[in-house]
């Protein structure tokens, strides 16, 4: 089967910045696809090579087998791309702009239902006739998604599609984005909400200063965060001013009450760590051990080539 | 293709007070400072009033002003608002991107000129002496400003950047193209120059289509404008290609 996106060696400059070296990944058609990363890692950068919004310096992209440059009508007929900033065009309200969009790719009254469908899926029905710039950035947000969709394209990417979303609207969202998969889309999705990742996507790759560190399921990239680390959640009678020095390498996060440490297995010791807390003058009135979550694994794997 | 040309069509429509209202009331503001000035002192052609001789010369001016302002406002407003990518991911040549733009420039610049030529004859006896002369060089005119403005809307980074070449380049080229006066009643040189103004002969053509007189052969003038389009055409065609400041 022809790959939905293959991305070979591709590199981006932007002036002295090295945004994206030597990148490649294939995904395949159905795959719920996750593109994790911190802020700046060229996530954005290899969203909008596959688009066709910025130009790849070298290597070679390809969207359901067709080159985005050599055959970039046929590549763009296959995406759909929500983009990550909260774009409009203001002369508009949200029906025209639907009919513009579709009107672009040569479609015309007859895909009048399809917009009707996709409003109401999206929740927009009653927001038709709105100007767009009368709507509220979570209504935008949905728009953006709409007009990914007016073409009906095999390949959905979005880039941090829930930014600012509150949390019903985004599990909405979510059974919207799951309901187009079920129905046999390739999704691509960006978030900085890593649950999230953990909850959708098959398989996930995660990037970092313009290279993947990882690719692998789901299921894979957990096993290695639970094979090697887990987690100790202290909770304490009191405040503790200060953490003590030993401990410091461990410590994940620290507010008032609450200490989160992440053990390597075999090599700390749960025992220890207690007894050094105890020894600070520590109350401790609760603790917890947890497997590692995707969050773990992402920033084991981002820190370790940072430094 | 139909759908980007549409929707400009559409954008200028819908904020009509704006783009093409305005545009008439200046130029009838012209008319009536400069007729009531100079009617009576100079005349032109034979047997054409100075009011009726200004008129052809405002209209195209305010064609062409109005078809690079289409263009390049309408690219601008779409690239500071970011707006411009929902082009840019439609399987839309280059080629129709340009046509689109360009088309609408056209239809822009033409609606003002027709805005100000039913108002002036409403009050002013003015001939027609071809009609197809005068479409002509309205359609080759404002084709040669949609072009400019796009390639000027593509370059821009912020509005400022179009203002200047409103302000510094299409104004002073369309003010001193033969508007107000014939440039044979121009000292020697200030002729000579004339003569590498493509906007003159765009004018020179556009009044030929009015009286049947021109200070240069139409068909020489329409050589030279096409000339020009066709050259800007190249020129905003390679830049578009090449994903200029849209694609980077
Ligand atoms: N148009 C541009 N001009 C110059 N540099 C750019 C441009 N776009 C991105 N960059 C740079 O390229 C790198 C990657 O940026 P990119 O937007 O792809 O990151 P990202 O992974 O999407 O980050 P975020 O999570 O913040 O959206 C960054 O260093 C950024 O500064
Ligand atoms: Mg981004």
């Amino acid at each position: 089967m022809i790959p939905a996106i293959q991305i070979d060696n591709v590199h981006k400059h932007y002036g002295k910045v090295h945004a994206l070296r030597g990148m490649s990944l294939t995904i395949q058609q159905g795959e719920f696809f996750g593109l994790l990363g911190p802020n700046g890692a060229g996530k954005s950068t290899l969203i909008n090579i596959i688009a066709g919004l910025t130009r790849k310096n070298s290597g070679n992209v390809t969207v359901m087998g067709h080159d985005v440059v050599k055959a970039y009508r046929q590549s763009r007929y296959s995406l759909g791309v929500v983009p990550q900033e909260l774009v409009y065009d203001p002369f508009f309200n949200v029906r025209e702009l639907l009919q513009i969009q579709a009107g672009y790719f040569g479609k015309g009254k007859e895909i009048n239902p399809w917009i009707d469908e996709l409003l109401e899926g999206l929740k927009l029905t009653d927001k038709a006739d709105v100007n767009m710039q009368a709507l509220s950035g979570g209504m935008k947000r949905r728009v953006l998604i709409a007009q990914a969709l007016v073409h009906k394209p095999p390949v959905v990417i979005l880039d941090e599609p829930t930014a600012g979303v509150d949390v019903e609207l985004r599990n909405s969202l979510w059974q919207f984005v799951q309901g187009l998969h079920r129905e046999g889309h390739t999704i691509v999705l960006t978030t900085h909400y890593l649950e999230e990742a953990e909850n959708l996507c098959e398989r996930i790759a995660i990037i970092n200063d313009g290279a993947v560190v990882a690719l692998d399921t789901k299921e894979a990239l957990l096993e290695r965060g639970v094979g090697k680390t887990c987690k100790v959640v202290i909770t304490l009678a009191k405040p503790l001013e200060q953490i003590p020095v030993a401990l410091q390498p461990m410590l994940k996060t620290h507010e008032q009450n609450r200490i989160e440490f992440t053990l390597q297995r075999g090599s700390d010791s749960i025992m220890a760590l207690i007894n050094t807390l105890v020894s600070a003058g520590a109350e401790i009135s609760d603790i917890k051990t947890e497997d590692a979550d995707l969050e773990d694994v992402f920033i084991e794997l981002t820190r370790a080539v940072n430094q | 293709m139909y759908t980007l040309f549409y929707k400009e069509l559409l954008r200028f429509s819908k904020v009509m007070l704006q783009t093409v209202m305005a545009p008439v009331v200046t130029a009838l503001l012209y008319l009536l400072v400069f007729s009531h000035v100079l009617d009576e002192h100079i005349n032109v052609y034979d047997n054409v009033t100075y009011t009726a001789f200004l008129i052809p010369g405002l209209i195209m001016m305010s064609i062409l002003q109005n078809a690079f302002s289409n263009s390049s406002s309408s690219l601008i407003q779409s690239k500071m608002t970011g707006n411009i990518i929902f082009v840019l991911l439609t399987p839309l040549s280059y080629l129709e991107f340009y046509l689109a733009f360009m088309l609408a420039s056209i239809i822009r610049g033409l609606a003002v000129g027709l805005g100000i030529y039913l108002v002036a004859i409403f009050f002013i006896d003015l001939p027609l002496y071809s009609f197809g002369w005068m479409l002509l060089f309205g359609l080759a005119g404002s084709a040669v400003l949609g072009s400019a403005g796009i390639i000027t809307g593509v370059w821009a980074e912020k509005y400022d950047h179009i203002a200047g070449i409103q302000n510094f380049i299409v104004v002073p080229l369309s003010f001193l193209s033969g508007v107000f006066y014939s440039i044979h009643s121009l000292p020697e040189f200030w002729q000579q120059l004339s003569r590498f103004n493509p906007f003159f002969y765009m004018i020179d053509g556009f009044r030929y289509g009015f009286f049947g007189v021109a200070d240069v052969n139409p068909v020489i003038s329409l050589l030279i404008v096409l000339a020009a389009w066709l050259a800007l055409a190249c020129a905003t065609l390679i830049m578009l290609k090449s994903g200029y400041k849209l694609r980077d």
